[in-house]
């Protein structure tokens, strides 16, 4: 009681009006903090489009020498790290997470909204550190996205300027703080602010994905700080923590070094591979959502979904070692490695089966959303095939570093987790901002989207079976590679329409959001917590009663009930079920 | 054909029917909530430490394989332990002690032993950090310095680590006396302080377990 009343006292404060500062800048609303991290993540995800519409610029033509070798690692370098560190990881906890949970999970905030505002605000220096790092002397690092010693430990080695990579370590550890802190808050959120009703069996998938997220980062991330403080030492103090002996630089034999390169590697795929996972079990997450809600079916197997999340993020910590296959590790340990990496094709194909058994003779509505979250399971089905082939050591250490793996990963991580990004937006944006995204837009950018990615990505399996080195410069000294530029520019074609498409929906973000039609509480019919709540809804989410939950969140299509959805706040005892015969 | 497949749903329709959901044993089952308990006083603060717990735990046993993994290689050469740590120790075991005597005399009802025994403990602990700073200036009186060779290289490390999350212990620890003498705390609502000596209890620990690694293992 005593929080409802304060909270009318805090809901009147606000309604005062709070100052510009408080409200846009620090503020403490879970849901603007959420906006922030979208907006800022997306014009990052903006920079690291654009240093792949560059990188496949010269790739498409590389004779013409848009970029210098340098600039070319450069560019692939930055694009690899500002997608991965500061889009997908950040928009997907930052933004998704910061906005659902305490709408879907019926709280008024996080459990602490002032470390929410700092989470955030300790991103902001990082992205500003990783920005500026392209206007330092020498530019920004170019020594891969994974920046395995010593090309990255050794200053004069590397490619790129020594400070660009120095600013590297400190940004990535900037985002690593800042998660942490979203993640503890999450965590804490989850399990102690749920509504009364809302047990965790009864949970949406899309919530339980961000807390098994939360989970992984906590136990992850860490490990990479470590990592980068070793390595910022390394590269300022003048230690050898990952300095091997016997290092030619500049024409100079280093003196004094016997540090362990592989030792980076280790450290980076124990937090890197997870972190995979961390970019895309809250997109599965959201799939299931979508895909429950236009199917108008519950999601097929609830608890074999949660479970599988479980396993996933369990198996994500035994299975780095498939990163280094060609690195130099004992057979018998790389055939554990090959075993721990296969046995993830069992969760995650039970998560395709279930989607595509919620699918199955459903009456589907192919909203934008929809089709994106359709497009995920297409491209998670594509990349994680051709992660079989590179599982198995033997086919791996043929294609390792070459464009096959490119191809992978684009597709079951980036392109999927995307897609994912997409339908949450399409399918939020009604709660977000009050008014509806343009649908016909919506489904232009999503065919331009879909086969873009096919024809970007495609393509590169043959490059790299072909033996196309993910980082060459050009191929046109190779004569092994004789076939592959006229490929390389049916790959850049194809980026730059998948790119421009991408302009389509910053577009209608924008106009949506100024001049789109105003959206009502719940306009897809939908059964989870936030769609009680009005859109957009005020601070502190719910009028002067928290929401009761009463069922779980997949009541779709129930026999004998007057609609094909039964939000999660009716009572059991209203609407009937199967054989229950009474009215709604 | 649709109705057919969604009757084939026993699961679901258990739940809309107000009987206990699935997952058994979780807290807040059954129709609507009423058996759902109201979060424990401190739930939220203690999870929260305990999520930071596990994650400075990670990042040492990161650092712990990479000290393990940099001591087989070839140039190891084991630094003397510098005296001074000894004291160090010492003084941050009695750190806990005097926390764990405040914690104890809050139990009993006396509150006023609060701002001496949270003094106490902010005193020890502001002795370890000048001490620990002591033992570095006195391997650079040797001339051994972070690059001088790779066990050097990890002690400033480890310890530097360590004594960034200690300095944030003291921050902590600022905020629990200053609630201390608005009278925050009872014996009955004492969480900021509970969850304050979980965590400055870690930090001696962890401080032990490093020493031991340092100069034992």
């Amino acid at each position: 009681m005593t929080a409802v009343i304060s909270h009318d006292v805090e809901a009147g404060h606000e309604a005062r009006g709070e100052s510009f500062i408080r409200h846009y800048v620090f503020s403490l609303d879970h849901k603007m903090i959420g906006k922030q991290y979208y907006l800022t993540t997306l014009f990052m995800g903006l920079v690291g489009g654009a240093l792949a519409m560059l990188m496949r610029r010269h790739l498409g033509w590389p004779e013409q020498g848009v970029l210098d070798p340098g600039q070319y690692l450069q560019a692939a370098t930055m694009h690899g790290t500002v997608m991965i560190f500061f889009f997908l990881t950040v928009i997907l906890t930052g933004a998704f997470g910061n906005f659902l949970i305490p709408l879907m999970i019926g709280a008024r905030d996080m459990a602490y909204p002032l470390l929410n505002m700092l989470s955030y605000w300790t991103l902001v220096p990082g992205v500003l550190t990783i920005l500026a790092s392209f206007f330092v002397p020498g530019g920004p690092a170019g020594n891969g996205w994974t920046s395995y010693s010593p090309l990255a430990a050794v200053g004069p080695l590397g490619t790129g300027g020594a400070l660009g990579q120095t600013l590297w370590a400190v940004a990535i550890l900037f985002v690593m703080i800042s998660s942490l802190f979203g993640g503890l808050n999450f965590l804490t959120t989850i399990i102690n602010m749920r509504a009364r009703g809302l047990s965790m069996g009864r949970l949406p998938l899309v919530i339980w994905g961000i807390f098994i997220t939360a989970i992984l980062a906590l136990l992850s991330f860490p490990v990479l700080m470590a990592a980068l403080g070793m390595l910022i030492l390394d590269r300022t103090a003048g230690t050898s923590f990952f300095v091997p002996a016997n290092v030619l630089a500049g024409g100079q034999l280093l003196a004094g070094k016997n540090g362990d390169a592989l030792l980076w590697q280790h450290l980076f795929w124990f937090f890197g591979h997870p972190e995979v996972y961390i970019l895309i079990l809250t997109p599965m997450g959201i799939v299931s959502e979508v895909i429950s809600v236009f199917s108008r079916k519950p999601i097929f197997g609830y608890k074999a979904m949660v479970l599988s999340l479980a396993a996933i993020g369990f198996l994500s910590f035994l299975v780095w070692g498939h990163h280094m296959f060609v690195s130099g590790m004992h057979p018998l340990l790389g055939a554990a490695f090959v075993g721990s990496t296969i046995v993830i094709a069992i969760p995650s194909a039970i998560k395709t089966f279930n989607w595509c058994t919620t699918l199955w003779q459903a009456r589907i509505h192919f909203t934008t959303a929809m089709l994106f979250a359709i497009g995920f399971v297409s491209l998670f089905v594509t990349g994680g095939l051709s992660g079989i082939f590179l599982a198995a050591a033997p086919v791996d250490i043929y294609l390792h570093d070459t464009y096959f793996v490119i191809a992978h990963f684009h597709f079951v991580m980036a392109s999927a987790a995307l897609f994912s990004i997409f339908a949450g937006t399409y399918y939020w944006f009604p709660k977000m901002f009050g008014r509806m995204m343009n649908e016909t837009l919506g489904k232009i950018h999503f065919v331009f989207t879909f086969l873009g990615i096919y024809a970007t990505f495609f393509p590169m399996h043959f490059l790299g079976t072909m033996g196309n080195s993910r980082r060459l410069y050009s191929e046109n000294f190779y004569p092994f590679l004789a076939k592959a530029p006229p490929i390389d520019v049916f790959i850049s074609v194809s980026a730059f329409v998948l790119g421009a498409a991408q302009l389509l929906f910053i577009y209608n973000f924008f106009w949506s959001a100024l001049r789109g039609p105003k959206a009502e509480a719940n306009p897809w019919h939908a059964n989870t917590l936030e769609w009680q709540a009005p859109s957009p809804p005020p601070h502190g989410n719910w009028g002067p009663a928290e929401p009761v939950v009463y069922r779980w969140p997949y009541d779709y299509s129930v026999p004998g009930a007057a609609e094909d959805y039964i939000p999660q706040t009716i009572p059991a005892a209203v609407p009937a079920h199967a054989g229950g015969g009474g009215e709604a | 054909m649709p109705t057919e497949l969604v009757r084939d749903r026993p699961p679901r329709v258990r739940r809309t029917d107000g009987a206990p959901p699935r997952s058994g044993g979780a807290p807040g089952g059954g129709g609507g909530g009423d058996a759902h308990p109201a979060p424990a006083a401190g739930g939220a603060a203690t999870i929260a430490v305990g999520g930071i717990i596990v994650a400075v735990a990670m990042l040492f046993i990161a650092f712990t394989t990479a000290y393990v993994a940099r001591r087989q290689e070839a140039g190891w050469m084991p630094l003397v332990i510098p005296p001074v740590l000894w004291l160090n120790t010492a003084v941050l075991l009695a750190s806990s002690g005097t926390l764990e005597w405040t914690r104890w005399r809050l139990g009993r009802g006396d509150a006023a032993s609060l701002r001496q025994g949270l003094g106490w403990t902010a005193a020890l602990g502001g002795v370890f950090v000048i001490g620990q700073y002591a033992a570095w200036r006195d391997l650079a009186a040797q001339g051994i310095y972070i690059t001088s060779n790779p066990h050097s290289s990890f002690f400033f490390l480890l310890t530097g680590a360590h004594g960034l999350h200690l300095l944030g212990g003291l921050g902590a620890l600022a905020v629990v006396l200053v609630r201390a003498y608005g009278n925050r705390y009872t014996p009955e609502r004492a969480t900021g302080l509970n969850v304050f000596a979980l965590y400055w209890h870690f930090m001696d620990a962890l401080w032990l377990y490093l020493f031991g690694l340092l100069f034992w293992a």
